[in-house]
């Protein structure tokens, strides 16, 4: 009797063509990428019809969340370094070479500076759940906001300020902030938004 | 395929020497790739924000001779107020009687229409300029030349946005916005005074 040879039938997908889409797939993302910055709080800021961008350097970012609480968020670690030692020194605090370290790593901190050390000795995720609680103070008796701008625009003249604040933030705590940079002499700041399509006549 | 006609001929032919497959097979290679791909699409914020540029007077003190008084006929406040409510008054108000104040809205049909009224001539010739610079007979910087000149037609009214304490950061943004759709080049951010927050209060209750 002769056997019957079922022949297995054995697909096999050459996969070499998918690899190479997904290698040029990779690439693109992995140039034109931009990483999302970690930021304290989250923020949705209001729509608007401008289309200016944003520079990628030299800026001073204020985020103002919802309840008014303030952070600050600077581009270049060298330019934190020298804020929080010009600010440390304002207020007759000496920072030890392990917490400028790590403040250096911070992309945006708003601890009101008394409580900095303390902060800056918490372990990172620690510091993440607490930051949010924290807030630059900006009161007319106790305005650090005005201290840690001006020691930014000190060291570097070519910083661009942007407010990027929530859509519900209300306008008094605005007020409050861009009254501090008027009195120091900021007078040209950006305002963060986000894109929104009006249809226009033409 | 390659593989499949190898097997056959290794079976059928008669050469001693094997040959080996020089096939390698891709999908882990894949599988990986697809794992990176997602990582940097979520990783990744590809649209950078936008912002708007703004400038704010000094806090120089300035003695009331100096300052540019703005031309009644020419002035238009819009008060911002609670839950989005919007109020405008044309020139000078009168304190005593609320019905000086309009209510209005940020839909197109309220303070832009307004608006775009008032600025009537300069909108026209805005958006002749735009549609040339869209035709692209005109370049950027002719462009932007020209639109300044325009901008600074005298008989431009100039709005004064006025937000109250119970507005918040929106209303702000969209007042502004709203300065830039009807190309209202001279607006200033001021603060609110009593005599106007009387004024709206008066007019809730009509």
């Amino acid at each position: 009797m002769a056997r019957v040879k079922l022949k297995r039938q054995h697909p096999v997908i050459d996969m070499t063509a998918m690899s190479d889409v997904t290698v040029l797939l990779l690439t693109f993302f992995m140039l034109t990428s931009t990483f999302i910055q970690k930021e304290p709080v989250q923020v949705n800021t209001p729509a608007s019809v401008s289309e200016i961008k944003i520079p990628e350097t030299n800026v001073l970012q204020i985020l103002v969340d919802p309840n008014g609480k303030i952070f600050l968020g600077l581009d270049k670690q060298d330019d934190r370094i020298q804020v929080l030692k010009t600010v440390g020194d304002k207020y007759g605090i000496n920072f030890t070479k392990e917490e400028i370290n790590k403040f250096k790593l911070l992309n945006s901190f708003g601890v009101p500076i008394k409580q900095m050390k303390a902060f800056l000795a918490l372990e990172i995720k620690e510091q993440d759940k607490v930051l949010k609680d924290y807030g630059i103070p900006c009161d007319s008796t106790n305005n650090e906001f005005k201290v840690w701008v001006s020691a930014a625009r000190e060291q570097n003249q070519d910083l661009r300020i942007a407010i990027k604040a929530d859509q519900k933030t209300a306008y008094p705590k605005i007020k409050g902030v861009m009254n501090s940079l008027q009195d120091l002499n900021e007078n040209r700041y950006n305002l963060i938004t986000s894109l929104k399509e009006v249809a226009s006549e033409i | 395929m390659a593989e499949i006609q190898e097997k056959s001929q290794g079976k059928k032919g008669g050469s001693k020497q094997k040959k080996m497959s020089t096939r390698i097979d891709f999908t882990p290679m894949v599988d990986m790739n697809m794992l990176l791909i997602t990582f940097f699409m979520l990783c990744t914020s590809l649209s950078k924000p936008q912002t708007m540029e703004i400038s704010m007077p000094t806090n120089d003190k300035v003695s009331e001779a100096e300052q540019n008084k703005v031309k009644a006929s020419k002035a238009v406040t819009v008060i911002l107020g609670k839950d989005n409510a919007v109020y405008y008054y044309l020139g000078q108000p009168n304190y005593s009687d609320a019905n000086t104040l309009k209510k209005s809205s940020f839909k197109p049909d309220g303070l832009r229409a307004m608006l775009i009224g008032k600025n009537a001539k300069v909108t026209a010739e805005m958006n002749k300029l735009k549609k040339d610079k869209l035709n692209l007979k005109i370049s950027d910087e002719q462009f932007k030349e020209k639109a300044a000149k325009i901008k600074s037609d005298r008989s431009a009214p100039v709005v004064i946005i006025k937000a109250s304490d119970e507005s918040n950061y929106t209303n702000l943004i969209d007042a502004l916005d709203e300065m830039q759709i009807c190309n209202i080049s001279k607006y200033a951010i001021v603060d609110i005074t009593p005599e106007d927050v009387e004024l709206v209060k008066s007019f809730e209750k009509l």
